[in-house]
């Protein structure tokens, strides 16, 4: 059929020509309709059951595939896309271990709450149920870590069934939806009619909030003595950085970001106190533990910010502002619930708060906690010391760049360093901790974003969990700039034998690893190594100079830790500072 | 407090509803002791009755999580208004000849009946609510149960409501 499509020059074109009906495949309907969603990159791995699919995308030029070297690497560029872009990330895997390899990406999506549309193959439909070659339920597999799952059985379907999907995973709180289509459903051909309405009975996310609570906290504001805002990857996903700015500077409130939630306000902010929780700041978690009004925005109460739920925030207040009715009340019981899109409650209550000359003790208290305990670290000439990394990371780049992490010590000393000046600029694995998630989440960040700098920081440990997908970086030329901070240790897990399970060292020396330069090169992207301050500067000076991706690794010290540090089963006012180090 | 709770769940009818309603269930560490599905009023939806153990905040919880599903309509904690709940039990028990009008004086009590009758067994259906059955249960237990089959609460709320 597709021979009859008259040759024509754009996208518009061909979504004008698209909405008239047509007999085609379903392998040409989720294409055309993944096009008419506003899909421009589609990162994934081919094999049996999505034959068709690719044999569809073989001329296909609309938006751009990435052929990935494993469908984890897809996931997680899907999701670094996602995260970058504010659009719901696009991948492709087969059927069977194609798609099981999905799942620590999903679920990674899914506890951070990243819109993604995951489209699986499953073998023909009069094969499922038989344990077929390449079978696996992936539906049932992944239901407890998607928001919302298909498994299309009938050709008619895939439109209403793929324009659900974006509908559900971009709207409310965002999350992962999957889309599994088995052979005979990409080959089967049916007259295409583009669907673009949504009929969805059980699912009405409410944005606006109840004006009564609203109230109460405008109230609230106005007598508190000691008031704390704690800032969530919420406010970032419902774009409200702007509002939020807007609110701290109108309340003079001091204001403390989660891991997901930095870059909702600049990071030179007085009023910022930094992360909050188990690697938080000195100051964010005094202050959390005195403050009598905690106004939550768009975040879940994790128990990693929260530490011995018993105990938190005990003088003060609670106010949850949250879009998902289930956050409030799971862990922290509040006083005053607001179940709304954080955007649209920060627009309503803005006109209602004023810049207060009140509580001027409070922030007075709170410059003195930070004066008092910075964040610091014991530099060194001799050594290498992985903080300094990544404040000449953030002095070079000024704030400007995409930074991904990966998951561990390097992460950490990435969130507490690194300065943000705006959202979507800081992409980390937060609720699922997925270790080999941020390179791959930078090449993602990198296609939703050509021109800007990109840079991927990654420990010795999660790099070898994708470094794979070097390959696509050097085929595509995606000018990555890959950071390894090299300790030769899984960092994080030996920090916690260190301090807690009484140095017993078990399994944590990661003796063995590649040469980072010569494994880099292997795949065509130049290598850099550092050991001290001098060559370091040299080695990421030439990086950022260098067109193209480059991975420099630095090398560190292995004693080095992540202070502060809240043990677990602790308040969060119970820090170990490091300082007997 | 622990108490049960009895809630109605309307859901999509599609494939797979049942594993997301059980398995948020399960792995959320929700308790169910019952769980009865079938047809509701409107094709295309059928209608779950959940009896779960929990306080307050956890039916609190439960109600706010199904209503994530997206092919969860409608929530109703039926306990919050008077209700009638029934299930409804078939209990295979042992019963030479002479013991069958010892058991059917039993089962008149109950208003219950017995549907199918053996050379050394009846097979007695009981309808009722919970404590009922339990009783019948108890009652019919010194002669000897050979199967049983209970089919967990189907309950509504009474009245225009």
């Amino acid at each position: 059929m597709s021979a009859q499509i008259p040759e024509v020059q754009s996208v518009e074109e061909l979504l004008e020509k698209w909405k008239q009906p047509e007999v085609i495949t379903g392998s040409e309907i989720l294409l055309r309709s993944l096009v008419l969603e506003g899909v421009d990159t589609v990162f994934g791995y081919p094999g049996g059951a999505v034959l068709y699919i690719y044999d569809a995308l073989h001329n296909f030029k609309e938006f751009k595939h990435i052929l990935t070297r494993h469908e984890q690497g897809a996931i997680h560029a899907a999701d670094g896309y996602a995260r970058a872009s504010g659009k719901a990330g696009v991948c492709i895997a087969t059927s069977g271990p194609g798609a099981t390899n999905l799942v620590t990406g999903i679920a990674t999506a899914f506890m951070d709450s990243v819109p993604l549309v995951v489209i699986t193959g499953n073998v023909f439909s009069s094969l499922i149920g038989t344990d077929a070659f390449q079978e696996a339920d992936i539906t049932g597999i992944t239901m407890p870590i998607t928001k919302h799952s298909y498994l299309v059985r009938d050709v008619e379907d895939l439109p209403r069934v793929i324009h659900e999907a974006f509908h559900i995973a971009n709207t409310g709180r965002k999350g992962p939806v999957l889309i599994d289509i088995p052979k005979d459903v990409s080959a089967a051909k049916t007259l295409f009619a583009p669907v673009n309405t949504v009929n969805l009975r059980g699912y009405n996310p409410r944005l606006v909030p109840n004006k009564l609570q609203l109230e109460k906290l405008v109230r609230a504001i106005a007598v508190a003595e000691r008031p704390v805002i704690i800032a969530g990857g919420g406010v970032i996903y419902s774009g409200a950085h702007e509002a939020m700015y807007e609110f701290v500077k109108r309340t003079q409130i001091p204001i403390t970001t989660t891991l997901l939630g930095l870059g909702a306000v600049p990071s030179a902010d007085d009023l910022w106190m930094g992360m909050p929780g188990m690697h938080g700041t000195y100051t964010a978690n005094n202050a959390i533990q005195e403050c009598d009004l905690l106004i939550n925005i768009g975040a879940r109460f994790d128990d990693r910010v929260t530490g011995k739920l018993n105990g938190f925030a005990p003088k003060a207040k609670i106010v949850h502002i949250d879009i998902d009715p289930a956050e409030i009340g799971k862990n922290v019981k509040p006083d005053i619930p607001i179940v709304g899109d954080v955007k649209t409650v920060l627009e309503m209550l803005n006109p209602d708060v004023s810049r207060t000359a009140k509580a001027d003790a409070w922030r007075t208290q709170i410059a003195q906690w930070k004066m008092d305990k910075p964040l610091r670290y014991n530099d060194s000439e001799s050594e290498l010391k992985p903080q300094w990394v990544i404040e000449m990371i953030n002095e070079t780049t000024k704030g400007e760049a995409i930074v991904t992490t990966d998951v561990g010590q390097h992460q950490m000393w990435a969130a507490q360093y690194y300065k943000f000046n705006h959202p979507r600029s800081w992409i980390t694995s937060g609720g699922l901790g997925t270790m080999g998630f941020g390179f791959p989440a930078a090449i993602g960040a990198q296609m939703a974003y050509p021109e800007r700098l990109v840079v991927s920081i990654n420990g010795d440990g999660g790099m070898q969990m994708c470094s794979q997908e070097l390959a696509i970086c050097a085929i595509n030329n995606i000018p990555v700039k890959i950071v390894v901070i090299n300790n030769e240790v899984l960092g994080m897990v030996r920090q916690w034998q260190t301090l807690i399970y009484n140095k017993r060292y078990s399994y944590t020396d990661l003796a063995g690893s590649p040469d980072f330069v010569k494994l880099a090169e292997a795949y065509g992207v130049k290598g850099l190594r550092a050991t001290n301050k001098e060559e370091a500067s040299a080695a990421w000076k030439e990086a950022l100079e260098t067109p193209g991706p480059v991975l420099v690794e630095f090398l560190v010290p292995k004693n080095e830790n992540v202070y502060p540090m809240v043990v677990q089963g602790a308040t969060i006012d119970q820090m170990l500072m490091g300082d007997e180090e | 407090m622990v108490m049960k709770h009895t809630i109605a769940v309307l859901v999509n009818d599609q494939p797979g509803v049942l594993q997301r309603v059980s398995g948020l269930f399960g792995r959320r560490g929700f308790n169910i002791e019952s769980i009865t599905v079938g047809q509701s009023e409107e094709v295309g939806l059928s209608r779950m009755v959940i009896v779960t153990l929990g306080d307050q905040n956890t039916l609190e919880q439960i109600e706010k999580q199904l209503y994530k599903l997206i092919d969860v309509i409608k929530v109703v904690d039926l306990g919050s208004k008077p209700m009638v709940a029934r299930e409804l039990a078939l209990i295979k028990v042992k019963s030479e000849p002479a013991e069958r009008p010892e058991i059917m004086g039993v089962v008149e009590t109950f208003r219950a009946s017995v549907v199918d009758i053996g050379s050394t067994s009846m097979l007695v259906q009981v309808v009722g609510d919970t404590q009922k059955i339990d009783a019948m249960i108890e009652l019919l237990k010194p002669y000897g149960i050979k199967e049983l089959s209970r089919t967990g609460v189907t309950a509504m709320i009474r009245g225009n409501a």
